[in-house]
């Protein structure tokens, strides 16, 4: 029992609940909400420090022991995560408060961002099923409003697919719940884990698996449940979609994960075979997109697609290697998109384009801006010593260990393709020619920068402080790997 | 009864899919609405049907229902309900700002505004 778990989840439901109150006074907004963040991120150092030193954390909510209640349970997978959503909240929020626009601003725009944080804490932290729909449907229903706010033609029409897509989704997610719970009577997860472990391998609990699948394999965005995602990332604003690129996502992956490493482990021949050839397509295709298009935001869109292929790999290749390899690259990646989604807005800001034949010579006007994209760029792709570097390496030893070279190939060479796309922005972008842009004079550039540095800094020390940071990352991946540690935590046998 | 319920939920479902296979943005939200529908209907169903007091202790009864479904429809029913009045407004706005509610028509090309 242990009250430090619900903070993340409380911070930021608390803040958004004051800021609603304040709408019209933009700096009150501001202050209040950095101040939130900040607060956010120290309570998951605290919690991620405590459950290292002292393993896996629950709290059963109102006091109702599990499996009867619902249960928050922390393990160090899910405290890295908060941890990671908090940092990449604040970067955020820090970009927006120069460039969202007073009218978003005044709308609602902290309070709901507020909530959206709410929901995807909440979805990494609780250890109950259909408590993860209801944190979903959080996330969601903020994730809407932010898509729509605004109300540009562009938006309106995309948020009407992106809405239609989750909203048959999570229809999905109730179906799928309620096979599960007619098979095994129960809704907290580790409960969940036993009954089918008592089971066996049944071929409803495989259906039920595939169920889940589609359900989070449209949130997070792998082949062929993806086609939504480019359409609809490209809406918003910088800001709004880094929050989107770097965490809704990953709230999908995280929990195709978890229900994959905890639930349905027992018929891995044909489920995580499954999830082993959908991953490989996934980063086949999100490759292809990235290299196809001409636009930043493209780019980078399809980039997301890859990222959540290769950690996909590492998860059904379910070995504790590739685990702390997907682990690394998941924690990675939601900071390197964030940094880029952001990089790539401040980009557009100063050219008012996303078009790369338009843009050329940057690097002349904005090196700071030139080179902490560089080194963001070269993150993404996995050169060492930066960030992606470990968790790539990993991810492909593991899976050549259990000889899926095919697999292990082609994350091999989507990096490769992955590095071409992203230097080929910085290439037309940033070499040739120095243009003048119209309204470039009064881009905040400096303030802008400093969450994409701040993340880029991030994923320079996650790179370089690898082997410091190893001990945390193969806790995290241990219990996913033993979901014996997992359930005695929560269950208390 | 379960066999009812069954039929029952699969009519529910294709005629949802059916509406949201239209062109109208109205049907496909009336269609999203009967798919929810059809999914709160499964989930009590799944929590099997039989008679039985509420689940108290004071009642003494023979049998008692499983409370638990109905708290979960409950929960869904809500978020269904604001996830539909949500999209209404918004397709009532997109209408008034594209001009249209016909979905091959809001296809959007690449770039465009």
């Amino acid at each position: 029992m242990n009250n430090l778990i619900i903070l993340p989840i409380l911070i930021p439901l608390i803040t958004g609940v004051i800021l609603i109150f304040f709408s019209k006074k933009i700096l009150a907004q501001r202050w209040i909400s950095a101040i939130s963040s900040i607060l956010t991120i120290i309570a998951a150092v605290l919690l991620v420090n405590h459950v290292y030193k002292n393993g896996i954390q629950t709290m059963d909510v109102s006091n109702w022991e599990a499996p009867y209640g619902i249960t928050l349970v922390s393990d160090m997978l899910s405290a890295l995560l908060v941890l990671t959503t908090s940092v990449i909240a604040l970067a955020a929020l820090f970009y927006s408060f120069k460039s969202i626009g007073i009218e978003r601003e005044k709308f609602y725009y902290y309070p709901v961002v507020n909530f959206l944080l709410v929901g995807v804490n909440g979805a990494f932290t609780t250890g109950d099923i259909f408590n993860l729909f209801v944190f979903f449907e959080v996330m969601l229903m903020s994730s809407y409003v932010l898509m729509v706010l605004g109300g540009t033609k562009i938006q309106l029409r995309e948020s009407i697919k992106y809405i239609l897509v989750n909203v048959i989704s999570s229809a999905l997610f109730v179906i799928a719940v309620a096979y599960l719970y007619s098979v095994v009577g129960t809704l907290n997860m580790a409960h969940i884990s036993v009954r089918i472990s008592e089971i066996g391998n049944a071929g409803i609990i495989t259906i039920i698996a595939v169920l889940f699948l589609i359900v989070f394999g449209l949130k997070g965005a792998i082949f062929p449940l993806y086609f939504w995602l480019p359409g609809s990332y490209y809406a918003p604003p910088a800001p709004i979609m880094a929050l989107f690129g770097a965490l809704l996502t990953k709230v999908g992956v995280y929990s195709i994960t978890r229900t994959y490493t905890l639930f349905f482990y027992h018929d891995a021949g044909y489920t995580h075979q499954l999830l082993q050839i959908l991953a490989i397509m996934t980063i086949i295709a999100g490759v292809i997109g990235a290299i196809a298009y001409l636009d930043i935001k493209k780019i980078i869109i399809y980039n997301i697609i890859v990222a959540v292929g290769v950690i996909l790999f590492g998860v059904s290749v379910l070995t504790q290697e590739s685990l702390t390899g997907s682990i690394f690259y998941l924690i990675h990646d939601m900071n390197i998109k964030a940094a880029l989604f952001l990089l790539v807005g401040i980009i557009i800001r100063i050219t008012g384009t996303s078009d790369l034949d338009k843009i050329s010579g940057l690097l002349h006007r904005y090196p700071g801006l030139g080179w902490t994209f560089f080194i963001a760029a070269l993150a993404l792709a996995g050169i060492p010593p930066l960030s992606g570097f470990a968790g790539k390496l990993m991810i492909v030893r593991a899976g050549f260990e259990v000889e899926s070279y095919v697999g292990a190939g082609i994350v091999l060479m989507s990096s490769l393709l992955v590095l071409f796309s992203v230097m080929k922005i910085f290439i037309k972008g940033f070499w040739g020619a120095p243009r003048a842009y119209k309204g470039e004079e009064d881009a905040p550039v400096k303030w802008l920068l400093f969450g994409p540095a701040l993340l880029t800094a991030f994923a320079v020390l996650y790179g370089v402080g690898t082997e410091a940071i190893y001990p945390v990352i193969s806790m995290a991946a241990e219990t996913l790997a033993n979901p014996e540690i997992y359930i005695n935590a929560v269950l208390k046998e | 009864m379960e066999i009812l319920m069954a039929i029952l939920i699969g009519i529910l479902f294709m005629t949802a899919t059916y509406l949201m296979l239209s062109k109208s943005l109205l049907r496909i939200i009336i269609g999203t609405g009967l798919l929810s529908h059809g999914a709160h209907l499964l989930l009590l169903t799944m929590g099997s049907l039989k008679r039985g007091a509420a689940p108290l202790l004071g009642e003494h009864a023979e049998a008692y229902v499983d409370p638990l479904p109905q708290a979960l429809i409950l929960t869904a029913i809500v978020i269904s309900f604001g996830v539909t009045a949500f999209f209404l407004v918004l397709a009532y706005r997109a209408y008034q700002e594209l001009g249209t509610d016909n979905m091959d028509r809001l296809r959007g090309k690449e770039g465009h505004e």
